[in-house]
């Protein structure tokens, strides 16, 4: 095939994939000028190639949508549903024609003129104006938009001059350098690529990446034996080479694995397009919703997964979702939500599919099973819910009543297991009737290089990936850590919890222990979940080791995961925490499911949950703060501690930061360490002196006992205890005014005097946000409840800006806004939300009634920064 | 390859003229030969890294130039004594299937070229584990050589029926 052709095909196909997702966005923000004027110039790129490489079939369908797309940016035609189907409609005959144009290098012979008049129709439906004329090349006003994939609206044919001062400006860059030999002009070449990022990025042959690697690991291996050499050699001349050598070996390694690596969007950029369709054809109102597409993995693990995924998001689209009146009766909101959220745990990459739909029929399973033979009503009646689930996983197995186009045709979640599973993964699934269905998909990084901890038992040496290891414990029968006997279990008391533990020795049958040794380790390893401590007799440092396999004779073996050369050339095992935890743990699949049934009621509660930081000082009761308030936990130097006017202060990061103690009079010690609690507020920060950091947790924070003591809030019950909640402001205020002097002539003068209503109802937070407004200026009046704000209004008192809870009895935060902003007289006042809850669909909401803001709670930087900047555009409105 | 061999000794469907080369081990006195295209190297003794859990006829791994291969104890294979403490034996690599494996074998000897003509099959009295891995016979002048077919050497569940 032409070179230039491929090229084409390669590129074009790539902007199709950009312009679906595009034109989805487009749908829900029909409004956004930038959107529209991305996808008129993709589009527009596509026509202007056409018609260079003389294929007027394509460039006639191009030119319709374009003229559409026109009229959409030019504002003249609004963007409905239906004109956005048509629109993605072309796109899909441009396709296929691209698909034939691939296999027969020659534009098929047909007709488009249907299409074309349907598109022309919608272009002419709204005004009688001709397609966009070509602007006068008003080439000026271009060049500096060029790069930026969203920019301003503008006449289309003016990015033309740009494109080629762009390409004028590089060169080198490949396609243009292509164009010029097969000697095309350079102007028109350029432009095909002004969609393109492709400037700064080349095409390369995956083998030759994979080639690469191979060889980047046998190098790392090299230097590994090379500087075992050298440790056992003093002053050897060729220590310094060496050590640069090994730098320059580990940046390429790490570069080389970049080279691999793609974030997993690239597998979900069809998604969006697949469930606006899917949402289209069944007529059911669905959302989809993507979490962590930047998270990165291997390509080719990334093309496996591929296909696996689309399946599992059509299959959540057309069994899961229910029609829209279903839902409503079901008590559900009509829209349905698919979930795709993707992360790093413990080496490997899970992807979790949820949809709120209605969650897997189990009878319908059962009836199936039946059916198909594959269980008698005897064994089903044993089984519990969980097993039976497992049945969608059979061959041929589908619950769908009907065969639809989408799903149906029995072949399914059998081929989505095995792909999975043929790259090493793993698939979970639970499900409850009517509240949705979870899939989730657990997959190993499988990076040919990790780094991993060696520790050696019974004179065995093996390695441990790192990722996996929490921390290392020496155990000793006189010292504090102690390994306990539960009978034949050993278990180990580390900071107050109980870690089961396996004895490596026992674990691999190395032989008994003749002597007890006096002293042994214990690696500290998570597998999801689980922690558990694995037991050596010694550990060594860690080692970047290449995993290889294991020979297939050995593959059955679940405790290893491969095996690796070390620096000194023998051959270890490398031990597979997985493979460990699950020949050891208790754990299986109801345990599995009762954990990530938990995991999920803590998600939903999350909302609530406060993370909180325990800390003692002063008295033995513990004593808790927000985390979100606290900038950085320090250890700090009490030889370093100075005093002005007889205030502690200590030097740092270039600053003089006031230390300031919980009990007025507590005496700090005069060397050691003692830990602090960073506060930052502007450039001023703050050290509160603590004895000890105890830990960080995740509470519902409900004050019990409120108490009347500067510097304390109240008591609460955290992690089981008695707790005192400190004021955070009161502290600050103590650094501040004693030391700082007052805020009126500092940071915030601008907002002196301010009056603030702050309405929430919530003593916690009143407490908690008094201090810190009135610390940065602002005059403070606080309600607890809406009504009782409303009163004030009636009352005549006046504010500059009212901060709002969302969640209160009563009038709720959007009814409040709503009632101030409809004729009230305080409906000109910036009104800010104060919400635990702060997703984009609050938002909207949030912005719907009236709110100029939404902060979350306990964020101070943002509040204080809305605040200033609520007030900043009254000021610049007024 | 070897099972090519195997079925000419135990059919006797001769190739005309054909002879065959072998690397010759001995394994308690015992003359056995790898058929020489699947040897890879010959090693002394070397230092073995035990793999915990393995099947016992797996004595461990070790580092042959940057690869890793897998040590099988011959002996152990056929169900004899190991050798005894203080000898030495010696190891034949071969590649089965793309891995490397190590055959270890009390020697190694020369290289035999033995024609077709002196080729046998299996006597029907042998024993299972040793007919499990023998490809055939070779009548020597002064002894008797079995082939010693790699894949069934490697191939530990088969054994385990033949147990």
């Amino acid at each position: 095939m032409d070179d230039l052709l491929s090229e084409f095909l390669t590129e074009t196909n790539e902007s199709l994939a950009v312009l679906d997702l595009e034109l989805v966005k487009l749908e829900q923000n029909p409004n956004d000028p930038g959107l529209i004027g991305n996808i008129f110039r993709i589009v527009h790129t596509i026509k202007g190639t056409c018609g260079f490489l003389g294929l007027p079939r394509l460039e006639a369908v191009a030119h319709a949508s374009e003229n559409v797309l026109g009229k959409f940016r030019d504002g003249e035609q609004e963007v409905t549903a239906q004109a956005v189907s048509l629109i993605l409609a072309s796109l899909d005959q441009i396709k296929s024609l691209l698909a034939q144009l691939e296999a027969k290098e020659a534009e098929p012979a047909g007709d488009d003129s249907a299409l074309i008049a349907r598109l022309n129709a919608l272009a002419g439906g709204a005004s009688a104006a001709p397609p966009p004329a070509p602007a006068p090349e008003a080439a000026a006003k271009a060049p500096p938009v060029l790069a930026k994939p969203i920019i301003e609206p503008e006449p289309a044919p003016a990015t033309r001059p740009a494109a080629r001062a762009a390409a004028a400006s590089e060169p080198k860059a490949p396609k243009a350098k292509e164009a010029k030999e097969a000697g095309e002009p350079r102007g028109e070449a350029a432009e095909t690529k002004e969609s393109a990022v492709a400037a700064q990025s080349i095409r390369v042959n995956v083998d030759l990446l994979e080639n690469l690697m191979t060889m980047v690991s046998e190098l790392v291996l090299t230097r590994n034996q090379l500087m075992q050499i050298l440790r056992g050699q003093k002053d050897s001349e060729f220590g310094a080479p060496l050590q640069r050598l090994s730098h320059v070996t580990t940046e390429l390694q790490e570069g080389v694995m970049k080279t691999r690596m793609q974030p997993i969007g690239n597998a979900w950029a069809k998604l969006p397009r697949i469930v606006r369709d899917l949402s289209h054809e069944l007529r059911k109102k669905i959302e989809l919703q993507m979490h962590g597409a930047d998270t990165e993995l291997d390509r080719q693990v990334l093309e496996m997964i591929k296909d696996p995924l689309t399946h599992m998001v059509r299959n959540s689209a057309d069994h899961g979702i229910e029609m829209p009146a279903e839902r409503v009766a079901a008590g559900k909101p009509e829209l349905g939500t698919i979930t795709l959220n993707a992360y790093h745990e413990g080496g490997h990459i899970i992807i979790e599919i949820a949809d709120d739909g209605k969650g897997l029929d189990i009878d319908k399973i059962k009836q199936k099973a039946i059916a198909t033979g594959l269980a008698g009503e005897g064994d089903l009646a044993a089984m519990s819910e969980q097993q039976i689930q497992q049945f969608i996983f059979k061959a041929g197995f589908s619950t769908a009543a009907k065969v639809t186009s989408v799903s149906g045709r029995g072949v399914g979640m059998d081929v989505v297991r095995t792909n999975i599973e043929k790259i090493g993964g793993t698939v979970e699934m639970k499900s409850q009737r009517g509240k949705g269905s979870t899939f989730v998909i657990k997959i190993p990084l499988t990076l040919a290089i990790v780094s991993a901890l060696i520790v050696e038992c019974a004179g065995e040496r093996f390695a441990i990936p790192q990722i996996s290891v929490v921390e290392l414990v020496r155990a000793a029968a006189n010292s504090e850590n102690n390994v306990e006997w539960l009978n034949n279990a050993p278990v180990l008391r580390l900071r107050d919890r109980l870690l089961p533990l396996v004895s490596l020795r026992e674990l691999l049958h190395l032989g008994t222990n003749a002597e007890k040794p006096s002293e042994t380790f214990i690696v500290v390893t998570q597998v999801g979940t689980y922690t558990f401590g694995i037991i050596v007799d010694r550990v060594f440092d860690t080692e970047e080791i290449v995993v290889k396999p294991v020979a297939p004779i050995l593959r059955d073996i679940a405790m290893f995961s491969g095996n690796t050369i070390l620096g000194d050339g023998s051959v270890i095992m490398i031990l597979d925490p997985n493979g460990i935890a699950a020949a050891t743990g208790e754990i299986t699949v109801s345990e599995s499911a009762k954990l990530a049934a938990d995991a999920a009621a803590k998600a939903g509660l999350r909302s609530d949950l406060t993370s909180l930081l325990l800390f003692r000082a002063g008295s033995a009761s513990p004593k808790a703060v927000p985390l979100a308030l606290i900038a950085r936990l320090e250890e700090i130097d009490l030889g370093q501690v100075e005093y002005s006017h007889d205030k502690p202060v200590v030097q740092y990061r270039g600053k003089l930061m006031p230390l300031v103690t919980i009990e007025p009079n507590y005496q700090m010690g005069k060397e050691g360490r003692q830990p602090i609690l960073v506060f930052a507020d502007k450039d001023h920060t703050m050290g509160l002196v603590v004895d000890e950091i105890v830990d960080i947790v995740e509470e519902q924070l409900k004050i019990e006992v409120a108490v009347d003591r500067p510097g304390l809030i109240g008591s609460a019950i955290i992690a089981g205890k008695a707790t005192d909640l400190i004021d955070a402001g009161f502290y600050l205020t103590q650094a501040y005014n004693d030391w700082f002097g007052t805020h009126s002539d500092g940071e915030f003068s601008g907002e002196k005097g301010k009056r603030v209503l702050l309405v929430d109802d919530s003593p916690f937070f009143r407490n908690l946000l008094t201090p810190l407004l009135s610390v940065a200026g602002y005059e403070v009046t606080t309600v607890e409840s809406a009504d009782r704000a409303l009163n004030l209004c009636e009352q005549g008192q006046d504010f500059d800006v009212i901060i709002s809870d969302i969640e209160m009895p009563g009038l709720d935060g959007f009814q409040f806004a709503s009632t101030v902003k409809n004729a009230s007289r305080w409906q000109n006042t910036p009104m800010v939300a104060l919400s635990s809850h702060a997703t984009p669909k609050d938002l909207d909401r949030g912005r719907a009634a009236g709110f100029s803001d939404y902060v979350a709670k306990f964020d101070r930087d943002a509040l204080l920064h809305t605040l200033s900047e609520a007030l900043n555009v009254e000021r610049g409105a007024a | 390859m070897s099972k090519d061999i195997g079925f000419d000794a135990r059919g006797k469907t001769v190739i005309a003229g054909g002879t065959r080369e072998f690397v010759s081990i001995t394994v308690a006195g015992q003359l056995f030969g790898i058929p020489v295209l699947q040897v890879q190297d010959v090693l002394g003794p070397q230092r073995i890294t035990r793999i915990p859990l393995a099947p016992a006829e797996v004595a461990g791994s070790l580092n042959l130039r940057g690869r890793i291969v897998t040590a099988i104890d011959l002996r152990t294979r056929l169900r004899l004594p190991p050798l005894p403490e203080g000898q030495n034996g010696m190891s034949v690599v071969v590649d089965h299937g793309g891995e490397l494996y190590s055959v270890m074998v009390d020697a190694v000897g020369e290289v035999l070229s033995l024609g077709d003509d002196t080729a046998e099959r299996n006597p029907a009295t042998l024993d299972p584990i040793w007919r499990d891995v023998s490809g055939g016979i070779h009548r020597l002048d002064k002894t008797l050589l079995i082939v010693l077919d790699v894949a069934r050497v490697l191939d530990f569940s088969a054994r385990a029926e033949a147990a």
